[in-house]
Formats: structure tokens, sequence, C-alpha cells
């Protein structure tokens, strides 16, 4: 029971965290088609920006830094990037943002280099935040949640409560009687950009000194949200944000599994020979299979249901 | 209908086949020779991904799963056949390794042609990291971290080749490099590679005439993975390694790169893409460490300028070539080198500077650059450059004018002429 309550209070933090970056991503796939490759890095960026930054003015002005120079990031890379590859075709906006991403990483080793940096939670966070049976639980994780939490009720109410927000659900469907109305729909997409990076970079603030800040950490990340994408349903917030506890919670409950198929096999009380040929198959144990699972779970959504989770979407 | 063999075909194919024989005779060096033989491998596997890219409209992001299961069924093969468990000859090993692809290519494929665009490129990329993640968990078959290692010099040599010297390698990787360009040229010109072109370029025409566009990516998909796993056979020939890398995300993206830097839009593009991608990753990893910046920057201004890669600029020329006015561009094309070797010189310059600057050796942190010596500890080192740098973007902004303008006069010369 303490390990089910611990694993599972884990596995939704993981799943916010992994929320902020889908969300982000799929508002910009639903808006410019453009399905970003770089969104990962900007959460990388986001987790090296608060480390540099904290080192000058602390932990709590980064937060609110980093992301908006992650953000305004994003804006010019949309300005000056996509939008002049824009009348190139889908093709050259997707393979723009993947050699963005491959540029970007190497700018890191660049400035940053190759080894981990030493970005680490704030003293005020480092406490207990409870204790639940006997595992102590890091306040930190609880902040996570909070900060993730706050910033999907905030991006709720942008979106539908907000001039703005009803402006940017016009233009997704609607681009060109938006247009019409005289809104400036290329500044919307911009905006949309922005606000996207801001939050895969507002993902990698909180992110980045909970589990590790290193040149990495964008590939490590970069696939399972694509992952959480195409499970969700491409260009649905709340197929996304189903798929990322999903996906949270089976990597995080895989991982902290130490049994195979011998165990199974064990207890219905049959015997597999160390010699015998299949051994090695079934010794593999749950946690072994915890990087395939989120990719084998997708393929087995693409098969049954090739629109995802929550997708309207075809194609 | 049109004869297949054609004399201006066979003159054409006569002469890279000449050109791929006499090649070591000119570069001689053990060092060429390895570089050679690594191009004919990148040359197949450049290829066969644009046969997704350019001719079906499939970005995938996951061709190196083929390529590298390739290899590795190989690696398998060649140690059965030194354990005289099986026999085969090596020079059709290969072989194996494109059936293998074959097999793999229908299987996955069968999931991820179900969609195209967008979809498709993050499924593949999703299967690609399936089978790099699954590659570490059965280490009978993949090796684990070390890899699968192998000898290629196996079985009775066959009229004294025994494959043990580069450069009988070098032909063997040669010849299949050479079939495998006329087989994927010529499946350009069959039905099913004129459906492709149909089915990339407006799907719903093509499935409105009766055909299953499903069928007609699955079956490119398949075929291309064949190619994909003929090369990945040899690249396990060449090296007598094959490690999970080969099939990792990192080897997928690289022939994204060189099929899109050479152009997927002509069917010898991505053949100049592998010759100079490998080119590149083996001059310039020698002489600096922020290759890979420069290689991911030079795709980006590939992508933003000339989205048909090198092969379409070349196309560009070739109604100037023929109507023979290539000299009136020779003034404005020397006004732009000159500027962009300008830029180029400052850029790569302070990208150096950085490097240096960061490197963990605090002694000096003097370094030479084309025979100058900089030091990223000075001050005026730093302003030299950024002003070189400045200059060089300003010569380049007006250069483009020029050539601009040399290229108008050019087009009304060549539609007088009738040309264009």
């Amino acid at each position: 029971m303490e390990f089910f309550l611990v694993t599972l209070l884990n596995s939704l933090s993981y799943g916010l965290l992994l929320f902020m970056l889908s969300s982000g991503l799929t508002l910009i796939f639903s808006m410019m088609g453009v399905l970003n490759f770089a969104h990962a890095s900007f959460y990388m960026l986001g987790a090296y920006f608060a480390y540099q930054t904290g080192l000058y003015v602390g932990f709590w002005p980064a937060l609110f830094f980093a992301p908006l120079i992650v953000g305004g990031f994003g804006a010019a890379t949309e300005r000056f990037g996509l939008r002049t590859v824009h009348k190139f075709g889908h093709v050259a906006e997707l393979l723009f943002t993947f050699g963005l991403a491959y540029v970007i990483e190497e700018v890191v080793h660049l400035i940053w280099g190759r080894a981990p940096v030493d970005y680490r939670i704030p003293h005020e966070l480092d406490f207990t935040l409870f204790t639940l049976y006997t595992t102590q639980y890091p306040a930190y994780r609880g902040f996570m949640m909070l900060v993730s939490v706050g910033m999907l009720l905030a991006l709720y109410l942008v979106l539908t409560r907000t001039r703005i927000g009803l402006v940017i659900q016009a233009s997704l469907t609607h681009p060109d009687m938006v247009e019409s109305l005289g809104h400036n729909v290329p500044r919307v997409f911009m905006l949309v950009f922005a606000g996207g990076a801001a939050l895969a970079g507002l993902a990698g603030v909180i992110g980045g000194n909970a589990f590790i800040t290193e040149p990495g950490m964008a590939t490590a990340v970069g696939s399972i949200v694509f992952v959480v994408v195409a499970f969700g349903g491409m260009g649905s917030l709340a197929g996304a944000f189903l798929a990322s506890l999903i996906i949270g919670a089976i990597q995080t409950f895989s991982v902290a599994l130490d049994y195979s198929m011998l165990d199974v096999l064990d207890m219905a009380g049959i015997q597999v020979a160390s010699t015998s040929a299949w051994h090695g198959l079934w010794s593999i144990t749950i946690s072994q299979t915890a990087p395939v699972m989120p990719y084998l779970l997708m393929v087995l959504m693409l098969i049954v249901r090739p629109r995802g989770l929550m997708g309207t979407r075809e194609s | 209908m049109t004869p297949v063999l054609t004399t201006r075909r066979i003159v054409f194919w006569g002469a890279v086949a000449l050109c791929l024989a006499a090649m070591p005779l000119i570069f001689t060096q053990s060092f060429a020779l390895s570089m050679l033989s690594q191009m004919g491998i990148a040359v197949i596997f450049a290829l066969s991904y644009n046969m997704l890219l350019g001719q079906t409209g499939l970005l995938s992001f996951g061709h190196a799963v083929y390529f590298g299961l390739g290899a590795f069924f190989c690696a398998h093969a060649l140690n059965l056949i030194g354990a005289e468990k099986f026999w085969f000859p090596v020079t059709l090993v290969p072989l194996i390794g494109g059936v293998a692809g074959l097999v793999f290519g229908l299987l996955l494929g069968f999931v991820t042609t179900r969609r195209a665009g967008t979809p498709f490129a993050m499924i593949s990329l999703g299967i690609a990291e399936m089978v790099a993640a699954s590659a570490l968990m059965f280490t009978t078959f993949f090796g684990g971290e070390g890899g699968i290692s192998t000898n290629r010099v196996v079985g009775e040599a066959i009229f004294g080749i025994s494959y043990g010297p580069q450069i009988q390698v070098y032909y063997l990787i040669m010849g299949w490099c050479f079939v495998a360009m006329i087989a994927m040229f010529a499946l350009t010109r069959t039905p099913l590679g004129r459906m492709a072109n149909a089915v990339r370029d407006n799907p719903e025409r093509a499935k409105f005439i009766g055909y299953n566009t499903t069928r007609v990516r699955w079956l490119m998909m398949s075929l291309a993975s064949f190619f994909a796993g003929i090369g990945g056979g040899l690249a396990a020939i060449n090296y007598e390694i094959v490690t999970a890398e080969t099939l990792g995300l990192v080897a997928s993206g690289n022939v994204v790169l060189m099929a899109f830097i050479g152009g997927v839009g002509h069917f010898w593009g991505p053949i100049i893409g592998a010759v100079l991608v490998t080119l590149l990753q083996s001059a310039l990893s020698n002489y600096t460490q922020a290759w890979l910046l420069y290689f991911g920057l030079f795709f980006l201004v590939i992508i933003m300028f000339s989205p048909g890669g090198i092969a379409n600029l070349i196309a560009l020329h070739k109604p100037v070539w023929s109507a023979s006015l290539v000299k009136r561009l020779v003034p404005s094309y020397a006004i732009a080198a000159i500027a962009g070797a300008v830029m180029l010189a400052g850029f790569f310059a302070l990208i150096e500077m950085i490097y240096h600057f960061e490197a963990k050796e605090t002694s000096s942190k003097e370094f030479s650059y084309f025979g100058l010596m900089l030091d990223p500890l000075q001050a005026r080192y730093w302003i030299g450059t950024a002003i070189v740098f400045v200059i060089g973007i300003a010569l380049v902004y007006g250069a483009r004018s020029v050539v601009g303008r040399a290229w108008e006069n050019l087009t009304v010369e060549l539609q007088k002429r009738g040309v264009v």
C-alpha cells in the first residue's frame, strides 16, 4: 500500500510535468500544423537558463525570468525561422525544427559543456512535506504539482475566458475568418508558439532540478512527449492530459516493479532451467521493459484506434 | 513504350561503373579507401531513404532501424558461417541483411504506413525508439552495450577473394552500391514508382482512381527497408562490429540530413548528400570540436534558403549551362564567394574562441586558427573577430543583390532565346 501510494504520487507529478510539455506541443500543432521537434529543446533551455540566472538572482526570480527568455526565443524562432520556411510546406517546417533541436543541443554543449550542471532545488523547498507510513515525501514534488496544476488552470482560463483566448480558439478552426475580422493571425501564431515555448521552459525550470540538467535531457524527454501527443490524439488538449497521466503512471510504476516472467512462472509452479534458450527472455524484469513500454503502448493504440485517445483530426 | 536500355543510359551507367572501379587507383591511401567504402554504404542508405521521403512523401525518423537490423542479421550470419553451421558465400551476405530489412519493413511498415504526413513522422520516431530500447534489452541478439563483433574472413576464398584486405571490401561495397543504384533508379520508372509519386502529390486523387494508397506506401516502405538492410549488411562486413547505435535515433537523423542536404527532389540528390556528409563528418571532426554545430547550422541554412538541397541548386544552372552563359554568372559568384568567405571566417573564429574559452585546460587558451594565433583571454581578439564577422554579414548582404541582378539579366536573355 505504501509503495502504491508513493509511486502514485510520483507518477502524478511526472505526468503533470509531461502535460506541461505536451500541452504546448499540441496547441502549436493544432494551430499551425507544425510538429515542433525542438519543443523538448525549449524544455532543456528552460532548465539551463534557470540554472544560469539562478546563480545571480536565486531560484524564485529565475522561475519567472527563465520561461520568459525561452518564450522570447520561441517567438524569434517562429518569426525569423518558421515563417520563412512556411512557404516550402510542412516537411520543411518539420525538418527546420528538427535541425534547430540539433543546433540547440550543440550550443548547450558549447556554453555549458557535456557534463550535467549543478542545478539544485532551492533551500526553502528542501524539506519533507509529509511522511507516508515510512516514506518521506519531498516538498519539492508537491511544489512541482502545485505549479503544474496552477499553470493548467491558468491555461484553461486564458483559453476560455479571455479575449485573446477566444481569438486563439477561433484561429484554430477559422484562420481566414479571424483575419477578415481584422485580427493579425500571424501574430497570434507567434504568440501561441512563444507561449508553448514558455510553458516548456517553465517545465524545464521545475523539472531540471528535480531530475537532472544535462545536454541529453531534451532527447530523453522529447520522444516521450511525442508518444503522449500521438497517444492522446493529435491536437487534443484533453487527450494530451489523459495521455500524460497514463504514460507518466506506466513509466513510474514499471521502473519500480522488479518482477520478471520467471517469478510468475515460479508462482505457477513451473521451473525454467537456466540453460534453456528461453531463460534469457523470461528473466527480463518489468523494470527492464520500462523504456519500451510507452512506445509499445503507442503502437498498440495506433493499431486499435489510429486517431488516438481523443483525437478528431485524421491527418 | 520507351526502350529501357537506351544507348545514353548504357554509356552513363558504364561511366559510373568505371569511375567506381578506378577510384582506388587515384586515392591510394588506406584512409581514403575506408572513407570511400563508408561513402558507398552511405549512398545506398541515403538513396533507400529517398524512396520514402522524396518519392513517396513519407518523412521517416526511424530508417536506421532497418539498416541496423540488416547489419545485426548479417553479423550473426557471418558468425554462423565462421562456426561452419551454415554455408553461404560472403559476397551474398548483404542479401541476408536486405531480406531482414524487408521482413521488418513489412512488419513495422504495416503499422506505420496506415498514416501519412506528420503522424507518420511521429510514429516512425516512436517505433525507432522502441526498437532502440529493445536492442538494449535483448542482449543475446543485440549484444548489449558492446554490440556484436564478427569476422568477415570466413568460409573458403572464392577465386582468391577472402575479403581480408580493405580493397576487396571496397569492391564488394561498390559492386552492391552499383547494383542497388540501378535497381532503385529502375524502380522509379515502374508503375509502382510512379504511383508512389502520385500518392505523395495527391493521395485523394490516387484513391479516387482506385489505388490503395496505404498499400502503395507500405510496399515502398518495405522495398526501402530492403535496400537499407543491404546497406546495413555491408556495414557489418566493413566494420566487423555492429552496436545498438547502428539502429539508433542519431543514425536515423543522420540519413535525414544526408538526403535533405543532397536534395530529395532529384534521384541523384541523396548521392551528393551522402558523399558530402561523409566527407564533412570525417574531415571536419579532425579539425574542430564544434563540427556538429557547423553541420547543424549548414542544414538549417539549406532548409531556409534552398529546400531543394544541393541537387536543386545544380539543376537551376542546367539551362544556363546548355545556353553556355555560365561566364556571365562568374563575376557575381566570385564576389559572393569572397563575401561568404569573410563572413564564415569571422563566424568560425568566434565559435572556436568560445570553445577554447570554455575548454578545461587553464594554462593557455591560445590556439591556431588557419595559422593565426588567437587568444580568447584577450579582449582585442574578440573585438577583431566580431568586426570581421559584421563586415562579412554586410558584404554577404550586398553580394546577394549582385547575384540577384545577374540572375535577372540572365533570365531575360534565356527567355529571349526560348530556353526557359
